[in-house]
This record gives structure tokens, sequence and C-alpha cells, in this order.
């Protein structure tokens, strides 16, 4: 009796979560034209999200296609295959790896930040205080981070795919021989502009999910220390879990 | 004042190095449709058998793709497949009696229409049908055949011999 009590009791938490962090997202969207006749608060947080995160990014993008390479060409070459390697590559980067992978580094390089932040704010606060002077730290504080994150995180996925294709490129021309001229015609040959447009909507689609997700824990966090640190863990955790269930309902929608 | 120019400066090189990229993904890595740059006309062709040929599979003239496969319908009133192509206006030479035949690019590539040219006068126009073709190579239809002459030389030695490949004439 008590487990079905508990069950539904988790029920309900889940969806008061799932109705909460919606009414959050509407409350946003409200401000957002207000917010945007301020540009430089969102400039700042495309800063602090985008920019911050670049090196991260670059890094990760080059090893990750470093990986690719090598694991492709070990896979490909069984076929004599390895100059098809530059198809696999981009199809595999631009429609999957790269925002995927780009959003779970997103969530937690900035995600963790921005929740950090907001939950100190809400500890120290610095939110009610806005309040007080009749500042609504929704339009001030949670829309410039929401909208930062959401703009940032599309141009970091291209910037991650485009160096990790020269990863693959290094490793696979460079290092194992395969023909560079080959290496690119196929893969000029095979990839639409709409695999392109595909990794774009996937950067759009994550940059709402981590920013929301990330700004609304910090938002909602009990202002104590362990409660600022257990909305970052949340953000992570969360982030991550959402971009990968996201991300195959929306191959499933892209494939058809 | 100082920090908040470097704030700019650095969201400036970010934003700009995510469209170069984007730029890069767009314009080098992706192919440019032909029916994007210039003009085309389309032909269209009958075949009993198309295989996994699909839309946007490449329509080649001695290995170069000229055009690109439009639509495929099947026909219910011949009970055939009708593939409309889309063939680049800069080749209108294509002789009205070349053959069309669906291949396949490599041993596990996609496959593709190949136009070879025929010795007519006249020439492919817009909305033609190109009448000779040849369909795709159905991998079982070929194993029963091979099944069926690998039967016969079983059963009776000098029958497939008579009729037998190529390979079999240098023993002779």
């Amino acid at each position: 009796m008590s487990i079905f009590r508990e069950l539904a009791d988790n029920f309900r938490e889940f969806l008061i979560a799932v109705g909460s962090v919606t009414l959050f997202l509407l409350r946003m969207l409200a401000q957002v034209p207000r917010a945007l006749l301020r540009p430089r608060l969102i400039v700042e947080q495309i800063y602090n999200t985008g920019a911050l995160s670049l090196v991260i990014i670059m890094i990760c993008g080059l090893f990750i296609g470093a990986v690719f390479g090598l694991q492709g060409y070990e896979v490909l070459q069984r076929f004599g295959a390895e100059e098809s390697l530059g198809v696999g590559a981009a199809l595999g980067l631009l429609k999957e790896l790269g925002p995927v992978v780009t959003a779970l580094l997103f969530a937690g390089r900035a995600g963790t930040a921005l929740a950090s932040e907001i939950g100190l704010m809400r500890a120290t606060d610095q939110l009610s205080a806005m309040e007080m002077m009749a500042v609504d730290p929704i339009l001030r504080v949670a829309v410039p981070r929401f909208l930062g994150g959401l703009i940032a995180l599309p141009l970091l996925a291209m910037i991650f795919i485009a160096i990790a294709l020269y990863g693959v490129q290094l490793v696979a021309v460079q290092q194992l021989g395969v023909d560079a001229a080959a290496f690119w015609s196929q893969m000029r040959a095979a990839v639409e502009v709409d695999d392109v447009t595909d990794g774009l909507i996937k950067g759009c689609v994550y940059g709402v999910a981590c920013s929301l997700i990330a700004v609304y824990e910090g938002y909602t966090a009990i202002p104590t220390a362990e409660g600022v640190g257990r909305a970052t863990t949340r953000t992570v955790v969360i982030s991550a879990v959402m971009v990968l269930i996201l991300n195959y309902m929306l191959t499933v929608v892209m494939l058809r | 004042m100082r920090s908040t120019r470097t704030t700019e400066m650095s969201t400036g090189l970010f934003a700009l190095l995510g469209f170069a990229a984007l730029f890069f993904l767009v314009t080098q890595i992706t192919n440019r449709e032909l029916s994007v740059n210039g003009k085309s006309y389309e032909v269209e062709a009958r075949f009993e058998n198309i295989g996994s040929l699909k839309q946007g599979a490449a329509v080649s003239m001695a290995g170069v793709t000229i055009g690109r496969v439009q639509s495929i319908v099947f026909d219910q009133s011949v009970y055939k497949a009708v593939v409309r192509m889309k063939i680049n206006a800069a080749y209108d030479r294509i002789p009205k009696d070349s053959d069309a035949s669906i291949m396949t690019a490599g041993l596990l590539g996609g496959q593709y229409v190949g136009i070879t040219a025929g010795g007519g006068e006249e020439y492919l126009k817009n909305g033609d049908r190109i009448e000779f073709v040849q369909d795709a190579l159905v991998l079982e239809n070929l194993i029963n055949q091979l099944a069926a002459s690998f039967g016969n030389k079983g059963g009776d030695a000098s029958k497939s011999e008579s009729d037998g490949p190529e390979s079999d004439k240098p023993k002779e």
C-alpha cells in the first residue's frame, strides 16, 4: 500500500516539476521582447556561456575527431573503403555527435556556472533585493542568461564540428595516409545542406533545453550552500538526460 | 570600461568563429545541387525494376554526373516505374536513342542511372522519353540463374558445356 502511495507522490512531484518549468519558460518568453531592448546584458551572457566555453569545445572537438578517424579507419580499411571515412565522419558529426557532445559539454561548463551563479544570487538575497527595487529578476537575470545560452550553443556546435572534422583529417590523411582528395570529394558528394541544417536545429533545441534547465534550477534553488550545490548537480544530470532523449526524438523526426 | 571592451571583443570573436564554422560547413563540405546552378531539362525513362534507386540519385554519362533523379513513381497502367530525371541544360546533345540503365556505384555504393550514348541524329529534349532501358540487377535473380546453371552442370555435363559462359572456353 505504502509503495503505491510513494509512487503516486513521486508522480505528483514530477508533474509539479514539469508544470513549474513550463510556467517558468512562459514567464521568460513573455519578457523576451523587453529583454531585447538591452542587448548588452545578452552579449555579456553570450560571452559567459559561449566565448568562455570555446577552449574546452575546441580541444574536445579535436580529440573526438581524432579518435573518430582512428576507429573509422580501423573498420573501413577492412573493406578497402577507408576513403569514405570523410563521409561517415561528416554525417556522424553533423547529425549526432556534434550537437550532442557540445550540449553535454555546455551543460557541464556553462550550465553549472549559470545555475550556481543564479542560485548564489538567490541564497544571498540578491534576487529579493531586486524585487524590492521593483526590478524584475526574471527580466534582469534569467532572460539574458537564457537567450545567451540559446544563441551560444548552436554556434559552439558548428565550431565543434568544424574542428572535429579537422581532427579526423589530421589522423586519417596526415597520419594514416588516406588520400586527401578522395576524403574531401567523397564527403562533399554525400553531404547535403539539409544535413548542416539538421545539426543547427538540434543545436538550437539543446540550447533551449540546457539554458532553461540551468536557469530554472538556479532560480528555484534552495537558498543554502547545500541547495545551490544540489541545483548545480541537478542541472548537469537533467540536462544530459534531456539532451539524449531529445536527440533520439529529433533523429526519429529527421530520418522521416 | 576596459573590461567591458574585452568582453565585447571576445564575444564578437566567438560569434565570428561560429559563423565562420557554419559557412565552412555549408560551402565546403556540402554538394551543390545541380538544379540550383543553372537551367535543366527533364526526361523520363520506364523501368521494369529500379532496384533501390532513390530520388536525388545521380544521372551520369561516362562516369560524369550530368543530372539528378527528380521523381520516381509507379505507373499502374503499364506496371512500370517511371523515373523522371533533371539533366543539366549544358548537356543538350544526348542522342534520343541513348540507353539508360540502373547501375550500382562500387560494391556497397548507392544506385544511379547511367546513360550510354546512342548513335542517332536527334537529341533529347524536355519531356522526352528514353526508350532503351536496362533494369537494375536483382541479386536474387542472379543467384537463381547461377544456382540453375550449377544444377545443370551436376545433372548433365555435356549440356552445360555447350551453353556455358566464356570462362569455360579456354579449357577446350
